[in-house]
């Protein structure tokens, strides 16, 4: 059985954990000072040695990605830093700056020296005004202790930070359409080449990373890289966060090592709702095609994930039991696509407005089961063929749960609508019946 | 041409090698080849956005295929790269179905009543790369229909395929983002910002490249389906920039233009004077009977061989001297040389229906038949120097040439000028700001070398000494110079010898083997060797009696200082007119002929660059009435025939004469004229006519004229300050012959200067002032 091995979240249940006094109680800032003293490209190969890979999604090797900046090349570097969580079931990064923000602050100041980067950003998401809030303070104290700004510990070193509020629209996650956010444009993804790395934010070598990523980053300078790739799988390095939400006795964020199983962390969690029995869940957001009961015992890495014909992504486990109709829950996280994209590709933009409609009409009894095949042909139009990963994504939920709950869907359309209630599947329903 | 290398990539494309440069994008590889991948958002001309997707292809390199098809309009080809388009794969073929498909969801069946049917780049490819059925039952998203984006553009958003081609065009070409994408998902829209509306000179770009009658122009809606229309190509007559363009007639009357191709001039695009501004030739005034003034002085219409009678007795009497303006074609003005040394026997002609100077008279002949200069040049420039020029008002795609090379390669450009422009902003130019007539002391602090550009506008003949100075400028630096009139056949009139000091070809007037040679060639025993007059001379020597009788071509004496001498002498001399609509000059002539306006004739321009651009009729005109043709008929009554009766003949007969191979005349430095002293309420005016204005060429299209700037009165903080105005208060400016008051605008410009446009709607400084720019005006708040 995989223990928990709590490092970002080791003490989220002191009463100040968020202030910088209770950072610093547990050794907070000592990384940086560490880290400021080494050559920054010794960084970068202590980072790539951790094996510590993007927690953003596509698991991409973050020491390898801050080697991309081109060094001595006269040009201002940026560090972004991606806080917009705002994909379906994502819930890690916002908990984890509102209990722990310094450890972010000081990945920062790692990650930035590092990259030889004078200025850093922090791009949050604009809906959570008490992060926000959190973030700012911390940043105002770290300022005030001499953390960031000039000449940061003696060392010589600068670093700006800013906190920069988006508007609420989930491309601003993708890092390209983030940039454009934080530049003053509207949020939509750039063409690549050229990549952040050579040209990003205003056109100058960037690297954008998500909130855990930078925020990994401290404990491995503190204890080393090989303390890092001691937790977790071959390839799939280190702890992480993962967020359990839905029909499970005790939702929230487990800290584990890369490759516990859904068995496990449903143990921990205390299991499905009581009384009830898993149906699908994702293993890392919407955008990751469903798993079922089938897939309890896979690994819960990039590889073994994958494997299994989904996604590790943000390791965003959505808990959905029996009283869940599939049919509703994929028009829900469709229409959320649909809300979202951004409209600058075809197959995104027109694909989502159809999908929604013929899902609409699935959900109220409406169609034939070519229906079906017609939803698996957009589909196949759409994944691949979209611009950026959103389209892409849209399209997992419904390929994955016709895939597993075809049944489920034909029955609405003998039934004449959804066969199940849809009061049970809510917190409530079992509020009333005292379960 | 040039001798840089270039590395070329062979590529197969559905099986065909193909070579192409290095950079070259996939979808451009497929078109050498012949083979048409659809698209939408792809520009050869734009950035590559890649946000359609219609252009999916396969593509494998060495043999690693890429997991899912590519957007063949944002991937340069590779070594090793197979590309297998629609024709060839599977894949590709129902990825682009599936696009397809997808964007017709939401598309409105507009196309019964649809601008673009019948030339539709999405009804096309619907066809060709599309299925016939869509499996589409929902609900399509709706529009408001059209709104309006500027007075002249109409969006409509539901026909939109958001392909970003015109917001593109709006910020990478013609620097002006006032339209944008909006919204998102399918509520994505074009949109204005809505206290700015689309008002950019270029505007009509993008009318022409949006692929589908999403936008559409106020003036062409719902006249005519493409396939009525008989398309011509023709020149631009509005401006020396060159635009090749299709004039597109049905039955009988031009319905619309468009920008034509032309890489080396002006790629695909137009302004939108050129491309709107063409009613006057259908105005309801247009001259279509000769006139003679008959016993009791009054015009009357008359027959032809009496008007052509009439005009050759006139002329016959007394000596003669002509004047055409700056708009005829070089088959005319060519037609008015050879009219005046062989009929007329005189070399008092000139084209400068303007302000002009004896200054300019010789940069023209010693500088400007020589300058070789061209838009390449600019192109490869490490600097451009812009003097008594503001290309964004004067020559607009001389601006959108800099400008892509600002945008490309951050080209350096520096502008001499009194006043920072909308334009001169635009190539974030570094100003030099002069007071108006000081122009010439701010040449020597100007870096040039050889690979420099000096782009020198019509109006520095306005400031006395500068021309010279910047000819001795170019001389010294090695630097290409450029010499760019406002008026579409000012370069070729030079070329036509339509000027005193200068015979066809470059020839020198006072060069006897020049006038040999031309003598020979027309077959006369001589060409008169004396100088001829100028214009402001011309008319001086009516007035004095010396001149008793003038031939005018295409004037408006309110384009000159001197109008009140000019008319003057239109009243005392025997005037016969060559004009398309009544116009003062005609109410005083004594024979008026009415000629063909330039979409009724065929010809040829010159351009600043001294580029021949043809035009073909594209309205036929059964008499055929070129000037050259009535100048003929008129000579041949004199008999002293010039032999030119068609078009053609005076074309070929001027290609024949070549140019002057010997040396030009030698320029004389003109002293730089000291400033005079001013009083607090005094300045210098400066001032330029902008784009959009109330020329007689634009008249009778309001649409057009809805998007001019807004006239201002501009001055200095320094002196808003002294006079107690701020942005949009009166402001009144006069001198003793008028005032105008207008709204003043709060800029960079020279403390001593104020700048008002030269002939907008509530300032045409010629006719109240008398002058136009460097005077002394009084500014006043109002
Ligand atoms: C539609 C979309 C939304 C995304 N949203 C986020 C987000 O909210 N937070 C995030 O860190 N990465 C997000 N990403 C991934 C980022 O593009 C990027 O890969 C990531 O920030 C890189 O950080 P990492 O290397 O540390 O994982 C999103 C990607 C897409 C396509
Ligand atoms: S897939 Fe296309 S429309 Fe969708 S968010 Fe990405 S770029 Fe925008
Ligand atoms: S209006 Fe036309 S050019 Fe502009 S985005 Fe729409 S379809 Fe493209
Ligand atoms: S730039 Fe000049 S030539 Fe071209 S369309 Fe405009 S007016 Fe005509
Ligand atoms: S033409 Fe290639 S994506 Fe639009």
């Amino acid at each position: 059985m995989t223990q928990l091995t709590p490092v970002l979240s080791a003490h989220w249940d002191e009463k100040d954990s968020f202030t910088i006094a209770g950072y610093k109680r547990h050794g907070g800032y000592d990384a940086a000072a560490k880290a400021l003293k080494m050559e920054p490209d010794a960084v970068i190969q202590l980072v790539k040695d951790s094996g510590l890979r993007g927690r953003g999604g596509a698991g991409f090797p973050t020491g390898m990605k801050w080697g991309f900046i081109p060094q001595g090349d006269n040009k201002d570097h940026y560090l972004v830093v991606n806080a917009d969580e705002s994909e379906p079931g994502t819930c890690k990064d916002m908990p984890l700056l509102l209990a722990n923000p310094h450890v972010l602050i000081e990945g920062c100041i790692i990650a930035s020296y590092a990259i030889r980067a004078k200025y850093a950003f922090i791009y949050i998401r604009g809906e959570v005004t008490h992060v926000v809030r959190r973030v700012q303070q911390a940043i105002d104290d770290a300022y005030a202790a001499g953390h960031l700004g000039k000449n940061i510990f003696g060392s010589g070193v600068d670093l700006e930070l800013v906190l920069h509020v988006g508007a609420g629209a989930y491309i601003c996650g993708e890092e390209t359409a983030l940039l454009d956010s934080l530049e003053g444009f509207r949020g939509q993804p750039r063409l690549r080449p050229p990549f952040p790395a050579i040209a990003g934010l205003y056109a100058r070598p960037t690297v954008v990373n998500n909130v855990e990523s930078i925020a990994s980053v401290p404990a491995i300078i503190a204890h080393g890289a090989e303390w890092f790739s001691s937790m977790g799988t071959e390839k799939s390095k280190g702890m992480t966060l993962y967020s359990l939400s839905g029909h499970v006795t005790n939702p929230g964020q487990f800290e584990a090592p890369l490759g516990i199983t859904l068995r496990e962390l449903l143990e921990i969690s205390g299991g499905v709702r009581a009384g009830h029995q898993l149906k699908f869940w994702t293993p890392g957001g919407s955008s990751t095609p469903i798993f079922t009961s089938a897939h309890l015992d896979t690994p819960l890495d990039y590889e073994g994930v994958s494997a299994a014909g989904s996604m590790l992504g943000t390791k965003a486990l959505q808990i959905f039991d029996e009283t869940t109709c599939i049919v509703r829950a994929v028009l829900r996280w469709t229409e959320f696509y649909k809300h979202e994209s951004c409209g600058k590709c075809t197959p995104c933009r027109e694909g989502t407005w159809w999908l929604v409609q013929i899902l609409r009409d699935l959900e109220s009894g409406k169609g034939s089961e070519a229906d079906l095949e017609k939803l698996l042909d957009l589909c196949d139009n759409i994944m691949g063929r979209s611009f950026c990963a959103l389209g892409d994504g849209a399209t997992s939920p419904i390929t994955s749960s016709i895939n597993y709950f075809r049944e489920e869907y034909i029955a609405h359309l003998t039934h004449g609508g959804c066969p199940l209630d849809p009061h049970a599947a809510t917190v409530f329903a079992s509020a009333k019946a005292g379960v | 041409m040039s001798n840089e290398v270039v590395d070329m990539i062979t590529v197969v494309i559905d099986g065909f090698e193909v070579s192409v440069p290095k950079g070259t994008l996939v979808i451009r590889a497929a078109e050498k080849l012949g083979i048409q991948i659809p698209r939408f958002c792809d520009h050869p001309l734009l950035d590559p956005v890649g946000a359609c997707r219609q252009c999916l292809v396969d593509i494998e390199i060495n043999g690693r295929a890429f997991p899912k098809p590519q957007a063949s309009c944002t991937i340069p080809v590779e070594p090793g790269m197979i590309v297998k388009t629609q024709l060839t794969s599977a894949v590709a073929k129902k990825a682009q179905e599936g696009v397809m498909e997808m964007l017709l969801i939401n598309h409105p069946l507009d196309c019964p009543v649809c601008d673009k049917g019948g030339e539709c780049p999405l009804q096309n490819q619907a066809m060709s790369n599309g299925q016939s059925d869509s499996r589409f039952e929902g609900t399509k998203r709706t529009f408001e229909k059209p709104i309006h984006i500027s007075s002249q553009v109409l969006l409509d958003r539901e026909r939109c395929v958001l392909c970003a081609r015109c917001t593109r065009f709006s910020e990478q070409i013609a620097s002006d983002p006032f339209i944008t994408l909006n919204e998102r998902g399918a509520l994505q829209q074009v949109g204005i910002y809505e206290k700015q509306p689309f008002e950019s000179y270029f505007s009509g770009n993008t009318v022409q490249i949006c692929p589908v009658g999403a936008l559409t122009g106020a003036s062409y809606r719902f006249r005519a389906r493409p396939f009525d229309l008989v398309s011509t190509p023709s020149a631009c007559e509005h401006c020396a920039s060159g635009c090749s363009l299709r004039t597109d007639v049905r039955r009988g009357k031009t319905l619309r233009r468009l920008a034509g191709d032309d890489a080396e001039v002006n790629e695909e695009w137009n302004c939108d004077k050129g491309r709107w501004a063409f009613k006057y030739v259908t105005a309801a005034d247009r001259l279509t009977h000769p006139m003679v003034r008959n016993a009791s002085g009054e015009l009357q219409e008359a027959s032809w061989p009496e008007a052509i009678a009439a005009a050759a007795a006139g002329l016959q009497k007394t000596s003669a001297a002509v004047l055409v303006g700056g708009r005829a074609s070089v088959e005319d003005a060519y037609g008015y040389s050879k009219f005046a040394r062989v009929t007329l026997g005189t070399n008092n002609i000139d084209f400068r229906s303007r302000i002009s100077t004896a200054e300019e008279r010789d940069f023209i002949a010693s500088t400007v038949v020589r300058a070789k200069t061209t838009y390449r040049d600019i192109d490869r420039a490490d600097s451009v120097l812009l003097v008594g020029f503001e290309p964004e008002e004067e020559s607009p795609i001389v601006f959108l040439r800099i400008h892509k090379q600002v945008r490309k390669r951050a080209l350096k450009v520096t502008a001499i000028a009194s006043k920072l422009s909308i334009g001169n902003e635009k190539l974030s130019a570094n100003f030099v700001c002069v007071a108006p007539g000081s122009e010439a002391t701010a040449l020597p602090s100007v870096a040039l070398t050889a690979q420099s550009v000096i782009l020198v506008g019509e109006r520095a003949c306005e400031s006395a000494g500068l021309l010279s100075a910047i000819a001795a400028l170019a001389e010294k630096t090695g630097a290409k110079l450029a010499w760019i009139p406002r008026r579409a056949g000012e370069r070729g009139a030079i070329a036509a010898g339509a000027i005193g000091n200068l015979l066809p070809g470059g020839r020198p007037v006072a060069d006897a083997s020049a006038r040999v040679d031309v003598a020979a060639a027309w077959g006369v025993t001589s060409i008169p060797s004396s100088l001829g007059l100028s214009s402001d001379e011309i008319i001086a020597a009516v007035n004095k009696g010396t001149i008793g009788a003038l031939v005018v071509g295409g004037v408006d004496p309110l384009d000159g200082e001197n109008h009140h001498e000019m008319l003057e002498a239109l009243q005392k001399a025997f005037v016969v007119s060559l004009e398309i609509r009544p116009s003062a000059v005609t109410t005083l002539a004594d024979v008026v002929l009415p000629v063909a306006a330039v979409t009724e004739k065929s010809g040829s321009f010159l351009d600043w660059e001294g580029r021949s651009r043809n035009f073909e009729a594209a309205v036929v005109d059964s008499l055929q009435r070129s000037d050259v043709r009535l100048l003929s008929m008129i000579a041949d009554e004199m008999s002293k025939p010039i032999s030119l009766s068609t078009v053609k003949a005076a074309s070929k007969e001027f290609a024949s004469l070549g140019n002057w191979d010997g040396a030009p005349s030698a320029l004389s430095l003109t002293s730089v004229q000291t400033v005079s002293a001013l009083q607090a309420n005094e300045a210098l005016l400066t001032s330029w006519r902008r784009l959009l204005d109330e020329g007689s060429l634009q008249q009778g299209e309001e649409n057009l004229a809805g998007t001019a700037r807004k006239p201002v009165v501009v001055i200095s903080p320094k002196r808003a300050a002294s006079i107690g105005v701020t942005d949009g208060e009166a402001v009144r400016v006069s001198n003793s012959h008028g005032a105008i008051v207008l709204p003043v605008l709060v800029e960079a410009i020279h403390d001593d200067a104020v700048w008002l446009p030269r002939n907008s709607r509530g300032s045409h400084l010629l006719a109240t002032f008398g002058v136009a720019s460097g005077a002394v005006v009084t500014v006043v708040k109002d």
